[in-house]
């Protein structure tokens, strides 16, 4: 109980806490749209991508950075969300060809003039330190924004998910919601970085999705869940950060992980069948033909 | 119904050309449906057939040529079983009403919703399925959950892509009594195959198709050696049996490769 109680008398570690918590609910939230989508590699791609403009925004409005890095992270969204759907170019390479060049840009901006915001290594692995009020509203705010959006929308979105084809033609607007899919995305991907890091939130998106996807066969069952165990991996992930003395989002992903082996092993065939085929179900560009 | 296309026009295309990545798939269309109309799309693989069935769902910009629907034209579309993931986590249930009306976007359905989904799913036959998930099912089962799907929308128009592929004789059969009582409650059904004498031969009017519209008509009509060997590119020679035009494709006899089946 001492281990539990001990670190809390730290403001710093309760903050980080409830934003571990919140980030890792959020993340497994949306991650369920994401995988079930096969647009785990876009998830990757995002938080890369929004690192660049993380970078670039604290050059240019140091005041503003979340908001500047925020319009880069929207901006990348629907430029992957077209590129993907138009371009000749496979949806892989797109989204490498986008994502890494904002991501090098990052670094090297990083490099060259430093930051007024987090250090580059917090950007990367993720930081409980210095996590100010705003950031928590911020998150907040997130993840308010991404349940009202999920409750408001859930036919639109499960129909979309499942069969966009289908979905357009009975009067779903696919491509808004799709779009509106991405924004919210890179607005729980902006929201998270500083305790997830950019590295890892893609792992964070996945994680929870596939093995909340291991133990049900059911879609709501699925997003409550991922969602809790999101929640999970962010509450005992940041326990085992403050005793390791590691980056926070290091240990929220490995928790993730070692979750994800207990599951497969208490599962074995059953969860592995249920899992199968997450990554090969609509690939974007396959769908470009049929978005209205 | 004679199910040839008589009643106002519900969709309307015209000297359409259309494809994907800027190359033509299928030229000069110029295609028709109407409210009493029950049509099947025959031609080989790669004829264009579900080009020309996005045409009409709308889901497709035609390169040239101009689509007009009929305003508020109330649609619903079977796809073939492969386009989805099987896997997906969601009951038969739960899928049916996926097409609910788009008014009612929460995550649960009203009683009536229920009740519809509990109708529909009783007239096709899985009523006791409802609660499986999806992959549990047989290919004849899917494809009566999509028709299923597709029935909950009370559609005007249902268009069809090989709704029949993959499934056995009785689930044929049973697809196309159900598509004929569809049509006779006033529901205008338009569908692709390539089965002409399991599917083709029994419909009350085709368009064949390879590239573009070869012909149009009643079967008896369009199911001629000459048409087809210009829709599918092979001689085959037309029977008739009972009034139903039966098609024998044209090929080595076994006895003179020396078998002896």
């Amino acid at each position: 109980m001492e281990t539990l109680l001990e670190p809390l008398q730290y403001a710093f570690f309760q903050k980080g806490l409830l934003v571990a918590a919140l980030s890792g609910a959020l993340l497994g939230f949306i991650g369920v749209y994401i995988v079930l989508r096969g647009m785990s590699y876009i998830g990757h791609g995002l938080s890369h991508s929004i690192f660049g403009g993380f970078a670039a925004a604290q050059l240019f409005a140091a005041n503003f950075y979340i908001l500047g890095a925020g319009l880069w992270g929207i901006a990348s969204a629907l430029a992957i969300t077209a590129v993907t759907k138009r371009s000749r170019l496979g949806a892989d390479a797109a989204i490498g060809v986008i994502t890494t060049a904002s991501f090098a840009l990052g670094v090297a901006l990083f490099a060259k003039f430093g930051s007024s915001g987090p250090s580059f290594e917090n950007a990367l692995f993720g930081s409980i330190l210095g996590i100010s009020p705003q950031q928590i509203y911020g998150l907040i705010a997130v993840c308010i924004l991404t349940g009202a959006f999920v409750f408001l929308r859930y036919r639109a979105l499960l129909f979309s998910t499942f069969d966009p084809e289908v979905a357009a033609v009975s009067g779903v607007n696919v491509s808004r919601i799709e779009a509106m899919l991405m924004i919210v995305l890179s607005l729980a991907i902006l929201a998270t970085l500083t305790i997830i890091g950019v590295t890892l939130v893609a792992a964070m998106l996945v994680i929870p999705a596939v093995i909340a996807r291991m133990l049900t066969d059911s879609f709501g069952r699925m997003l409550i869940y991922s969602t809790v165990i999101g929640l999970f991996c962010g509450l005992v992930g940041m326990y085992l950060s403050y005793y390791a003395g590691v980056p926070s989002g290091t240990m929220i992903v490995l928790v993730g992980a070692a979750l994800f082996l207990i599951v497969l092993a208490f599962t074995g065939g059953r969860g592995l069948r249920r899992s199968a085929g997450l990554d090969a179900h609509t690939d974007a560009s396959a769908l470009a033909p049929v978005i209205r | 119904m004679t199910g040839i296309g008589e009643g106002p026009e519900l969709i309307q295309l015209d000297d359409v050309d259309a494809g994907y990545s800027h190359h033509p798939v299928i030229t000069d269309v110029n295609f028709h449906v109407h409210e009493d109309q029950f049509t099947g799309i025959v031609g080989p693989s790669g004829a264009g057939k579900t080009t020309l069935l996005r045409l009409l769902l709308g889901t497709l910009k035609p390169m040239k040529g101009r689509i007009t629907q009929s305003a508020g034209l109330r649609m619903a579309y079977v796809p073939q079983l492969e386009t989805v993931s099987w896997n997906f986590p969601v009951t038969v249930r739960e899928c049916v009403l996926m097409s609910r009306k788009s008014a009612n976007q929460l995550p649960w359905a009203s009683k009536p919703e229920k009740l519809q989904v509990a109708a529909v799913l009783e007239r096709l036959g899985i009523g006791e399925l409802a609660d499986r998930h999806i992959r549990e099912l047989s290919g004849g089962q899917q494809q009566r959950m999509f028709l299923a799907r597709a029935l909950l929308r009370q559609p005007q128009i249902m268009l069809l892509d090989e709704p029949t592929s993959g499934v056995d004789v009785s689930t044929r059969h049973d697809v196309l009594h159900l598509l004929a009582d569809l049509h006779e409650e006033g529901v205008a059904i338009v569908l692709t195959t390539h089965d002409l004498n399991g599917i083709a031969a029994h419909l009350p009017h085709l368009v064949c198709v390879n590239k573009r519209i070869i012909a149009s008509g009643t079967p008896n009509d369009v199911i001629t050696p000459d048409v087809l060997e210009q829709t599918f590119g092979a001689r085959m020679e037309v029977l008739e049996h009972l009034g139903i035009r039966i098609v024998v494709e044209e090929g080595p006899h076994i006895g003179a490769l020396g078998g002896s089946v």
